[in-house]
């Protein structure tokens, strides 16, 4: 080995150079691994108490790494229990038909209004485009309270409608859809139009196969805000007929005593199979965030 | 014109215009009929009805008056509401830095070319899909007061001197408390909009730097956070606008208390119209929370379009 090592030196062959790249490399994947402890535990912490049959136990353990390990009497009792409690696949069905509804609603509504904003002409366009800008700046919470006068006098409270209706339209995703659709070259139109199509059929034939992309970043947009919606749904929902599965477990989390083994078996129902939605979308879900954040 | 030549059915191009704009209108009705009843118009009537003493449920001897400033006035001398408000700046100050600098820090943690990279991205982005309600209740059990998980780390770690806390039952702590879960929950968000920031900077710009003799620090200040600034103002903003929207959570964990310490302006609007039935009231309080998420977004446009006009 050279006794003055330079940079020069440093061949990727030499002992310590390779000694050194091995310890920075360790030292980062050592960062990485840390913080992703400090994301996961809780999460570990929800799925190991869920499996944990004895409540007891769960109490003892909570105050130390054992409540991060399975071990003792593990099954899956807790999760029969919430089944005998309450009519978890009914709230499960609830919050998936709602939102589904609702984002494929969006998905069309928003598109279909974005299209004749970016590629027709007829008056009126510019103020409307300018209106639903202005929009985006309304936040949900600040019409809670007309919107639920409104609905409670045509009747709607307690329904799946008034979970879904209101929030189909989104000024948001429409601006998103506006300015994707802006950027399809318009000679595409023109030559469709040459052929005969009408605007129906080229929405349907050449925008939509085009627009996929933005399509997914609305959905997936507005599945986040929607799966997780809690203010209204606990405002409009009374009994368990039309429950979403955030007011659900708020109501049974609020209910004393607390039997932690069936909070977390509950929590873990909802969270797996957003996990797995995320897990299988991770890609586009990184995607449409980062996307949403290139504005102006 | 060459359209005209071979358009083969007799109608005009006049007439064709009009039926391409009512094609139009069908395409933007259904969007707008639904922004226009369920977002316009309950925003008018929320101005509307803060001017009234409105109640949820009207009752035939009491009927609704228009009562002017009425509710604005008992509004801003409602100690309650005042200090939701506060509340409400505290998490702001607290969570907005903190969140923004913990999201840049990750995202340059994960900006690095290495094997599983995309495992530790996913991961750090995971608390953002799970359900906000969810990570409440695991985060209270967490927080529980003398055993809890959070009491018994700081107690080891500290050699026994910190805790045990009562962090939501505390006046002090309960704050705090949910300010550490939200960032936690929320700072996934921000760290992947800071990272298409970061790969969308050009590597030229470093490699030039580089050449000049320029160091890590010193292309981090000079390079990295200018080129970010759009998207930190992005970022600030967006974090602070969530910041005044604060409910779901403090529902879940405290339901305000101990002692208002945790109410924030949309806890006390859901008290306000959905407890006491004083809608109008309630509609008071959502307009002025509607004014602040109009100034800050405001603030946020002027900020870029000054960029702009550098450019």
């Amino acid at each position: 080995m050279n006794v003055a090592i330079t940079k020069e030196h440093q061949t990727p062959y030499s002992l310590n150079y390779r000694f050194k790249k091995l310890l920075n490399l360790s030292g980062r994947y050592l960062v990485l691994i840390l913080v992703a402890f400090f994301f996961l535990f809780p999460i570990i912490f929800m799925f190991v108490n869920s499996i944990k049959n004895n409540e007891t136990q769960i109490i003892r353990d909570m105050s130390n790494i054992r409540a991060f390990i399975p071990y003792g009497e593990l099954g899956i009792k807790n999760y029969i229990d919430v089944f005998k409690q309450m009519p978890f696949g009914r709230f499960m069905f609830n919050s998936v038909f709602i939102v589904s509804s609702t984002v494929l609603g969006g998905l069309l509504v928003n598109s279909m209004l974005a299209y004749s904003l970016a590629r027709l002409r007829f008056r009126g366009r510019q103020l409307i485009l300018s209106l639903v800008i202005a929009l985006i700046i309304i936040p949900t919470e600040s019409v809670v309270i007309p919107l639920l006068l409104m609905v409670n006098r045509i009747g709607w409270l307690d329904s799946y409608q008034v979970q879904i209706v209101p929030f189909i339209a989104d000024a948001f995703s429409i601006f998103l859809f506006y300015q994707f659709f802006i950027g399809i070259p318009k000679s595409l139109d023109e030559s469709a139009r040459i052929d005969g199509a009408n605007p129906f059929q080229i929405y349907w034939k050449i925008i939509i196969p085009l627009s996929k992309p933005v399509f997914a970043t609305v959905a997936i947009l507005q599945y986040l805000v929607r799966w997780g919606d809690f203010l209204w749904p606990l405002m409009v929902t009374r009994g368990y007929e039309y429950r979403p599965l955030p007011v659900a477990i708020q109501q049974f989390f609020s209910q004393d005593p607390k039997v932690w083994g069936d909070i977390f078996a509950f929590a873990s129902m909802i969270t797996i199979p957003s996990l797995i939605v995320f897990l299988l979308f991770q890609k586009w879900f990184m995607q449409s965030v980062a996307s949403s954040g290139i504005k102006g | 014109m060459s359209q005209n030549e071979q358009d083969k059915n007799p109608i005009s191009i006049n007439e064709m215009e009009k039926r391409e704009i009512r094609i139009a209108w069908g395409f933007a009705f259904p969007a707008i009929l639904l922004l226009a009843v369920f977002l316009l118009i309950p925003f008018i009537v929320a101005f509307g009805i803060s001017f009234t003493n409105q109640r949820l449920i009207t009752n035939p001897n009491l009927p609704t008056q228009f009562i002017g400033l009425r509710n604005y006035i008992r509004l801003i001398n409602d100690f309650d509401f005042l200090q939701a408000l506060k509340n409400n700046f505290y998490f702001a100050v607290v969570v907005v830095p903190l969140q923004t600098f913990f999201a840049l820090l990750l995202a340059i943690l994960v900006n690095q070319k290495l094997r599983f990279i995309n495992l530790f991205r996913t991961i750090y982005f995971s608390p953002v899909v799970t359900t906000m309600v969810v990570v409440a209740i695991i985060w209270y059990f967490l927080y529980n007061p003398g055993e809890g998980f959070i009491n018994q780390v700081l107690h080891v770690i500290s050699f026994g001197k910190l805790g045990p806390y009562r962090w939501l039952n505390d006046t002090r702590l309960a704050m705090p408390a949910i300010i550490i879960l939200s960032i936690w929950q929320g700072v996934g968000f921000q760290m992947i909009i800071y990272l298409a920031g970061l790969q969308s900077i050009p590597e030229e710009l470093y490699e030039a730097s580089h050449v000049d003799g320029a160091n890590l620090w010193q292309q981090f200040f000079y390079i990295t956070i200018p080129q970010l600034r759009n998207t930190t103002i992005f970022v600030v903003i967006s974090t602070t606008i969530l910041a005044f929207k604060l409910f779901t959570q403090v529902w879940v964990m405290t339901r305000g208390g101990p002692q208002g310490a945790t109410r924030t302006a949309i806890v006390y609007l859901y008290e306000q119209g959905f407890q006491t039935l004083r809608v109008g009231y309630a509609s008071t309080i959502a307009v002025l929370f509607f004014l602040i998420v109009l100034c800050v977004s405001l603030i946020q446009r002027v900020y870029l379009k000054e960029e702009r006009a550098v450019k």
